[in-house]
């Protein structure tokens, strides 16, 4: 019959529209402002900076202005400058920190690359996405007092996956504090067991505890021996969260 | 200069124009026989019912289309010289904004060629992902496209938003497993990036479990409308010829009869592990269109729920793979998908760098519009609206 096609077709909004009022597979919008959703824990936005600190935030940046992420990201959204001094790190030793750390917003496509790149567990992604800003350009340019949160609030937005960082990094200290004992104790036996040419080659080690590559897989690959700075070793694959 | 120089595609436009003869000439001779006035009409590039920045130059006889000449540009952000600069893996959120519908397609297209330059293996757990991200994408993709068709139809968003909300339930499960609903970004070089928990698995497959219900219940208000019927059976037909010497893929080719899946004749990832027939059309026209998109997401959910049933375990990355200062050997490869567009390609050439030298990308919504003007000719501007929407073209992927 002419017409039968269409009738169904009224039958099944029907059915939609009064199955909107009871049935949660078809109530599918939330009034956003009064009833905000929880987001996924991967979600993922801008990046921020983690400092362990919350009361010394720019003391205590993991970052260490390796630029690994400044020279990845796609964008090119990311700009750093190096500090001209040392501050001791998390482990004790002397390393650069960011003098300048600046993310353009505007840029950034919350591709998550400088967070997958970096050796040291420095920059994650923010969840904050309410984020109007009223100056297009200076408002949407994030420094470094800006981006710079506590492990806390990492802990806070991705539960898993921080203490999964923060499991690698605790036994990282670990073996570099074991390292450093163990590498003290050498230099105090050195002199007495054999002044010879041998010293020489053992001398230098003490000098740098940590940049001994850690055994353990990291998330990340180190650099070919000509790129430069990274402490790392030969690492495994991206590990999941 | 004569109206094929104009179009710039089909030189020999072979389907009947308005008054029996051959298309081209017949705008001279209407002119000049009747002293009608064909008027020249640009539909778009700001237009709701071009999916984006197209610009379609129609040149109408009354309501008639005599000559078409898609536009297209308006959307050129230089991807493929873009990522000739950057490295390996810094294209790979680019490619997510290809096919801004089905980043985890395009992902894959472009770690397969990657994968094939370097000769990279992908574990297994990895390969059984790809496929349930693709066949997901494939869902939403189609059920985005047959929401579109209907509101280029003029039904007014109500096909659209039962869609869409199919569709965002995808979305959701994009976002929890990749941090973002549509610019995933997930496929890397040699696996995945994150491993699914079992939840999301079980959610997934309870999705693709309940997706024929939807379907169903879409079919049943609109497959049998007679004024959709009406409206798309026997409009923009396109017979095989044409289309594969035209270089046509995807369900717009099998629409028109011909036999042509990547995932069959390709085999690409583990594809051939995987019981699925290729729906076929017969006619070519706009209804058939719509019916391939259909049928391919009831294919589409017996992959998927394969694929849940067959999932390995084991690692999502192959352990050698490298992420940042990847540089493959010196060589060129060319990676297919069947992309639920058609066939999409990433031709790239390395000479040993950081960086490819040469990136060039297969879009099949690009290739699939040439042949725009030959099935609108001698229809009406409605029905090129809706022929254009039964092609599925998504601007990022055209003008890249």
């Amino acid at each position: 019959m002419l017409g039968s096609g269409i009738i169904k077709g009224l039958a099944v909004t029907a059915k939609n529209f009064v199955g909107s009022y009871y049935d949660p597979a078809r109530m599918t919008t939330v009034e956003y402002p009064e009833q905000p959703t929880v987001l996924p824990e991967n979600y993922r936005n801008f990046p921020f900076l983690v400092s362990e600190n919350a009361t010394d935030p720019m003391g205590t940046l993991r970052c260490v202005a390796c630029q690994i992420c400044e020279k990845e990201c796609p964008p090119q959204c990311i700009i750093i400058e190096k500090s001209k001094d040392k501050k001791p790190d998390a482990n004790g030793k002397m390393q650069l920190y960011p003098a300048v750390f600046g993310i353009d917003t505007s840029v950034c496509m919350s591709c998550q690359i400088c967070v997958e790149v970096c050796p040291f567990d420095a920059i994650k992604m923010d969840k904050v996405f309410e984020i109007a800003a009223t100056d297009r350009f200076l408002d949407l340019y994030l420094n470094r007092e800006q981006l710079a949160k506590p492990n806390t609030y990492y802990h806070q937005i991705h539960p898993e996956e921080a203490a999964e960082v923060d499991g690698r990094l605790t036994a990282d200290r670990k073996a570099a504090e074991e390292k450093a004992k163990a590498t003290a104790a050498a230099k105090a036996a050195a002199p007495v067991a054999a002044p010879k040419p041998a010293d020489s080659a053992v001398a230098p080690k003490p000098a740098s505890p940590a940049v001994k590559p850690q055994d353990e897989p990291r998330r990340l690959v180190s650099p070919k021996p000509g790129e430069g700075g990274s402490p790392l070793g030969e690492g495994g694959p991206a590990k999941s969260s | 200069m004569s109206t094929s120089q104009v179009s710039g595609f089909n030189t020999q436009v072979s389907a009947p124009g308005p008054f029996g003869g051959p298309a081209g000439p017949t705008v001279r001779a209407v002119h000049d026989q009747f002293h009608g006035d064909l008027l020249e009409v640009s539909m778009g590039p700001q237009h709701p019912s071009t999916h984006g920045v197209f610009r379609m130059v129609v040149t109408l006889d009354g309501e008639q289309i005599v000559k078409l000449k898609p536009v297209f540009g308006y959307l050129h952000r230089n991807h493929e010289k873009i990522a000739e600069n950057t490295s390996y893996l810094g294209s790979m959120p680019y490619t997510d904004r290809l096919d801004y519908l089905c980043s985890m397609s395009t992902n894959w297209a472009y770690a397969l060629a990657v994968e094939k330059l370097d000769g990279q293996p992908v574990p297994d757990r990895a390969q059984y992902l790809r496929i349930i991200m693709a066949e997901l994408t494939r869902l939403l993709n189609h059920s985005c496209l047959v929401g579109f068709l209907f509101n280029d139809l003029g039904t007014s968003f109500t096909p659209l938003l039962y869609a869409f909300r199919e569709r965002e339930k995808i979305l959701d499960l994009f976002e929890s497993l990749s941090g973002s609903r549509m610019m995933c970004n997930y496929q890397r070089f040699g696996g995945c990036r994150v491993d699914p928990s079992p939840e999301w698995l079980e959610a997934a497959r309870r999705l693709a479990e309940n997706y024929p219900r939807f379907l169903d219940e879409y079919e049943a208000m609109l497959t049998g409308n007679e004024i959709m019927l009406a409206r798309t059976q026997g409009i923009g037909r396109l017979n095989s010829t044409h289309a594969i010497n035209a270089g046509l893929t995807g369900p717009v080719l099998r629409a028109s009869g011909v036999d042509y899946d990547v995932r069959k004749i390709d085999g690409y990832g583990v594809y051939p592990r995987f019981d699925f027939r290729v729906p076929l059309g017969a006619h070519g026209d706009t209804y058939d269109r719509y019916m391939m998109r259909i049928l391919e997401m009831r294919e589409s959910v017996k992959i998927l729920s394969q694929a849940f049933r067959d999932l390995p375990a084991g690692p999502i990355m192959d352990p050698k793979a490298k992420l940042r200062g990847f540089r493959p050997k010196a060589g060129e490869a060319y990676g297919r998908i069947e992309s639920p567009k058609g066939e999409l390609g990433f031709y790239l050439i390395s000479d040993g760098s950081p960086n490819p030298y040469r990136y060039r990308v297969r879009p099949p919504s690009l290739i699939n519009l040439t042949l725009l003007e030959e099935m609108c000719l001698g229809h009406t501007v409605a029905d090129a609206v809706v022929i254009l929407g039964s092609i599925d073209i998504v601007l990022g992927e055209v003008d890249r």
